[in-house]
Parts: structure tokens; sequence; C-alpha cells
């Protein structure tokens, strides 16, 4: 993952809360094996409609997403993170999330932006009014500023994911430094196997 | 020292290490594999020349893309085939047990894990799937992860995982005839709403969960996530105890019973504090269904659609009138007036053998009004086949009803079975987002109970509402 310091670039008002992963990625996208192409998918069911927001011109090319409570809730699919950022968005601004999507979001280095409701508010109408507003999301002063009308908000961010998004680091990388201590885990604590359990067709032995 | 929640002990005892400023990391027992969220985190470990740490604590199966028409009839769709065949291939090469498409072990991933034994009290679970939490009904930390996560545990057997705050859910009383545990968890959710879980692992507590059955509190705790919670659970006991006994993935004998003098210790501490409590009393309870495009969106099966103006919260106003819109309800119109096209039962909230039971034993009283398709889906092999040792099978077919091969099926529809745009369905699954079950597709969640009496009767219906066979 690469390091994220900074996401800078103009805003879509989304302007829908419960925004559920169903509806990020519907699932007959969830069909493929590949970890690209999945922008094309992102909000398929809405982008018929030529009025959905993603369809006006002057919000093309836009890298933030701000939407209404509660985003991302629903099923675990880092799909919908891989089809946010597929199509171009680095950060998502929400009064709420759901935790997976919250922690998907963190491994891929999307930035997930956690305001109050009324400043979401405030933001959606900036930017309803002002396509061309640019946003500017610091992750390491963990703020969210609009210049244009020195407004900003500090937000904050669980200092795990914070970490990770600055330093863009593999967890697993990070993790494979603990490696002994898993061992002795693995020894002293951990005593479940499905060893001898299944023979080689998967079939209960015995 | 105050006492501990039987979430912070299952956690404390899988803490691997606490490394400043990053994530603690906690140790999986056990990984559910299935074919969606796992063929970019092969990719990954393939990338890296990474093995499968404890490929003997890694299970798989597929699910989510199996047809559910008779199995000598091809995966007809082949962008599910190609992700089956990944899951195959990669099984193979990373030596894990996989229970491909017809296999006698073979159904959803969260039906398989408690049947063959898999799935103890005390464990940590996870699954590149939300409703993972149903393996908390054991008194197991269970949750659904994404795919990055899916490939760390496929490495490391380990998470880096932050300790949530906990909630206890108690429900007291005695459950009124004809509530079933999806009502309970449907009142639940609604009374939480979609976020009211965020953040929280719940432990269901009270008389009223301690009255149900191992598949009810499944059933309970796999819908945690529809209120936000990473997890359910249910402290082990007795009844817990007596399901696993003789499951294949259980000891037996003198070993089976050290084992449960270790489980019986499994319970959040009398002084235990929790950071959020809610009470429910059971005695008010009564058979629920949804009426919205979100599971918090409840009424009582024998209520009406409700307005919008009912909700104080402008924002809240808003998505309701939506979701009446997407539903094509109007407020006020009593629930058992909507009429269905589709009955679905099944998925891994609903499609064990107490399901099709209950689901069984109302259909016996009529047949499928014209007009309706209901389909029956068992959760997995194990279960079709103990429900057609029972002659279910042939209760649901001489009703009308379709006996299908097991599988995801119609919970989220990316396999044939689908509801076409407009339809309306009764559903025994776990959401009911727009699309969920096909573009354009309305659902409503039910339980079992109310799913096959909505069959009989063309509109929704609880089993009061239909009587014997003339
Ligand atoms: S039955 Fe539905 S909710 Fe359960 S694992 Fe399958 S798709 Fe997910």
């Amino acid at each position: 993952m690469k390091a994220v310091h900074i996401v800078e670039g103009r805003g879509v008002p989304l302007g829908r809360s419960d925004v559920d992963t169903d509806q990020i990625i519907p699932s007959e996208w969830l069909k493929r094996v590949e970890r690209t192409g999945f922008g094309r998918g992102l909000f398929s069911e809405w982008r018929d409609d030529p009025q959905f927001v993603l369809n006006q011109p002057e919000y093309q090319g836009a890298t933030i997403l701000v939407a209404g409570p509660r985003f991302g809730t629903g099923s675990s699919r880092e799909h919908a993170v891989w089809a946010l950022m597929d199509y171009g968005f680095a950060a998502v601004v929400a009064p709420s999330f759901g935790d997976i999507f919250r922690n998907n979001s963190s491994k891929q280095g999307l930035v997930t932006v956690q305001l109050d409701l009324e400043d979401v508010n405030q933001l959606e109408s900036y930017l309803t009014a002002d396509p061309s507003l640019v946003l500017v999301v610091d992750v390491e002063r963990e703020v969210l500023e609009v210049p244009a009308h020195g407004w900003t908000r500090a937000f904050h961010l669980d200092s795990a994911i914070r970490e990770r998004l600055l330093n863009g680091w593999d967890d697993i990388g990070l993790t494979m430094r603990h490696v002994e201590e898993i061992d002795t885990f693995e020894r002293t604590r951990a005593h479940f196997t499905l060893e001898g359990l299944f023979d080689e067709a998967g079939h209960v032995r015995g | 020292m105050a006492g501990r929640t039987l979430y912070d002990k299952i956690y404390d005892a899988h803490l691997v290490a606490s490394p400043e400023g990053e994530s603690a990391l906690i140790y999986i027992d056990l990984h559910l594999v299935h074919e969606v969220t796992s063929p970019q985190a092969f990719d990954g470990l393939r990338l890296h020349s990474r093995r499968v740490r404890r490929p003997d604590r890694t299970l798989a199966t597929a699910d989510h893309n199996v047809p559910t028409d008779p199995l000598d009839v091809p995966v007809a769709d082949p962008i599910s085939r190609r992700q089956l065949e990944a899951l195959d291939e990669n099984c193979a090469e990373f030596g894990i047990t996989l229970f491909p498409r017809g296999h006698e072990n073979q159904g959803i991933v969260h039906v398989i894990g408690p049947e063959l034994g898999v799935s103890q009290p005390g464990m940590t679970i996870v699954c590149g799937d939300s409703h993972t939490s149903t393996h908390g009904a054991f008194g197991a930390l269970a949750f659904g992860i994404g795919t990055s996560e899916v490939e760390h545990v496929l490495a490391t057997q380990t998470l880096p995982q932050s300790r949530a705050k906990t909630m206890a859910v108690t429900v007291e009383g005695p459950v009124p005839e004809g509530v079933e545990a999806k009502d309970i968890v449907l009142a639940i959710v609604g009374r939480l709403g979609t976020g009211g879980g965020a953040g929280y692992v719940i432990e269901y507590r009270g008389s009223a969960i301690e009255s149900l059955s191992m598949e009810g509190r499944m059933t309970v705790c796999n819908m945690s996530i529809e209120a936000g919670a990473r997890a359910g659970l249910v402290a082990p006991d007795d009844t817990t105890f007596a399901y696993l006994k003789g499951r294949p993935g259980v000891p037996s004998g003198e070993e089976f019973e050290r084992l449960v003098e270790t489980w019986r210790a499994l319970r959040s501490d009398p002084d235990a504090p929790f950071d959020h409590e809610i009470l429910l009393d059971a005695r008010d309870l009564v058979p629920h269904m949804t009426w919205g495009t979100n599971p918090a969106q409840v009424a009582p099966v024998h209520g009406v659609v409700p307005s919008p103006e009912d909700f104080a919260d402008p924002a809240e106003r808003g998505s309701v009138a939506r979701a009446l819109e997407y539903m094509d309800l109007s407020p006020g119109t009593a629930l058992r007036d909507v009429s269905v096209d589709v009955v679905f039962i099944g998925s891994c909230t609903n499609s064990r053998i107490e399901d099709l039971r209950t689901a069984a034993s109302v259909a016996a009283r009529g047949r499928v009004a014209p007009g309706v398709r209901a389909l029956v889906v068992p959760g997995s092999h194990r279960v079709k086949r103990q429900a057609e040792a029972e002659g279910l099978d042939a209760v649901f077919r001489d009703a009308g009803f379709e006996w299908r091969e097991p599988g995801c099926s119609m919970c989220l529809g990316m396999n044939p079975d689908q509801l076409t745009p407009g339809q309306r369905s009764a559903s025994t699954s776990n959401r009911n987002f727009e699309g969920r079950q096909g573009r354009g597709g309305r659902t409503h969640l039910v339980s079992p109970a109310v799913a096959a009496a909505t069959a009989l009767a063309g509109h929704f219906a609880t089993p009061s509402d239909v009587g014997g066979r003339p």
C-alpha cells in the first residue's frame, strides 16, 4: 500500500444515508477473481439514472466522496473499497461508517473521515453550490479544510489506522516481525486442529 | 478489580502481541473460506511467495455462487464457474480442505462450521463474510473480515485487532407462542438501528436467549451485523454442550468432559461492566417483518406500513420516504394486505433443520397460492439429507414449494436464483437492501413460519392466519 499524507481534490455530495456495500458494488460484480476493474461497477444501479450525481459533468474527476450516516454498512466485501478507489476516490467523508468497511479502507489507503452530521451537511451544501470547490484532507494533522471558505474541521483516526496510512505499511509484513511470538503462542496455548478430521476427499474419517 | 466480560476473556486469551504504536495482534483459531472473498487473497500470497501458515485451521466451501439446480446441471455463468474453479485450484495448491459443489459436507459457510462441530466455545473464528457473527452462538468470538484480512490470516493465522466496546442485550421472560428467534433479532435490530451496534461486540443474555436452541441462538447472532455490531455472543451452557456432543469435530469421551469443564468458565463475571446495555421484555414480542430497505425498518406482521411523518428526525423521514418509494408501499397499508411474488426459505440465518421443520409444519396446511413461486434452499447437504430423512422435502413439494440444492441462493442472488425488477419477496434471509436479491427486487425479511404462511396466503401472514387443509 502507498503511504497517504494528504488528499486534495474536488468533492461529490452523494446526498444519501445508509449506503450499504450492496449499493456501492452490487453482488453481480463480486464474481470477478481480479482486484482491478471494479470502478465500472461502483453504484452501478444508480448510475443508470442520468440525474445521479456521479453522472453530472461538473463532478467528474472528483476524488472525495461526501455521504450521509452509516456509509459502508452490511457485507464485508472489500470490493466496495476497490470500486471506490478504482473509480478515483481517495477519501470518503461521512458522519459514520460500517466497521468492516472502515477497516478494509485502511488496508487499501482509502481515507475515511468521520465528521458530525451538521458538518457533513454543511460540506454537502458547499459542494452543491460550487462543484469546483477544493477540499483538503490532511491525515497527519487529522483535519479537513475547505480553503476557499476558511472552513476547517478536525477528525479522529484510530491511531493504528493513522500510522498505517502515513507509513503505507503492509500489515502482513509488520506481523511477520512477530513470528516468534506467534510460534510461542501456538506451542503453548493454541491446540485446535482439523488435522485427521477429514480424509483426502474431505469426508469425515472413521 | 472489576470482573471481565465473556468478550474480554476470549480476546485476552488470544492476545499474541501488543506492540507499541501498532494494533494488538490476536490469534485466529479457525478460518473459514469461500469462493467470493478469497481469490485476491490467494493471489496476494503467490505474489509475495507466502504460504498458508495453518492449513489445518482453515476450511473452505463453495456457497455463494453455486446454483441450486440439480447437481448434474453445470454452472452456466462462466464468471461464477471461474470463481468456483479458482477456489478449487487455490485450495489444492495451498493444501486446504475444500467442500466443492455437491460434496456431502458442502453448504453455506456459517451452516457447516457448527454442524461439523468445528465452531466451538472460546475460539476465535473469522471468515471473509460479515455473517461470521453466527458462530458467536457457541460463545466464540467470530467476525467477518475483508479480503486483505483474509490474506493476513492465511499468511500469519493472526489479525491486528483492537479491543471492541461491549454491549449487553438482555431479553428476559418467556417467549410467546408463535414468536421465533428471527422475530427476537428483528426486534433487536429495529430497536438498535443499523448503526446502533457499531464498534461493539454484543452479548445476548437473559432467560429468553437461554431458552433458545442452538439454532435459534445462531439466528440471533447471525444478524448482529445488521445492527452494525462486529460480533454477537451467547455464553455456552448445557444446550451448547449437548449440541456439540458427538459432532465430527468435537473430541469424545473424557476429553469432551474436560473441554466442557473449561467451556463452563466462558461467561461474563457477574460484576463485569458493559459499555452499553439494553433490555427487552420477551413477553412483548410478536412476529416481525421488515417493510423498508434496511433491516432496522421493521414492524409487526399484523401492523401497518409506517409513514415518514412517524419519524422525528428529518434525515430519517427522508430515508423512510425513499424506502417506501423503492418498496412501492403507501403509509397506513396493512402489511397483511401486501401480496408477494416469491417466497425464499434459506440463507445462513434460517436454513437449518429446525427452520425447515417449522416451515414444513405450516406448509403442510395448504398449498402455495397461485402465482407465487416458493423456494426452499437447505443450508447444507447435511441439512438436506436430514430433512429428506424426515420427509420434509415431500411436505414442501406436495404443497407446491421447490426443493433445491444447498447454497446462499437468493439471499444475495449471485447464482441464478434472483428476483426480477419489481418482484416482491418474503425472505428468511438477513438483508433487504435495494437490489440485494436481484436488481429492482423488493425484499421483506421474515421468519420461516411467516415465510411459509405467506406462501400459502399469497400475502404476508402468520401461521395463525392460515388454517388447516380443508
Ligand atoms: S446466506 Fe447470504 S448472508 Fe449468509 S453467507 Fe450466504 S450470502 Fe452471506
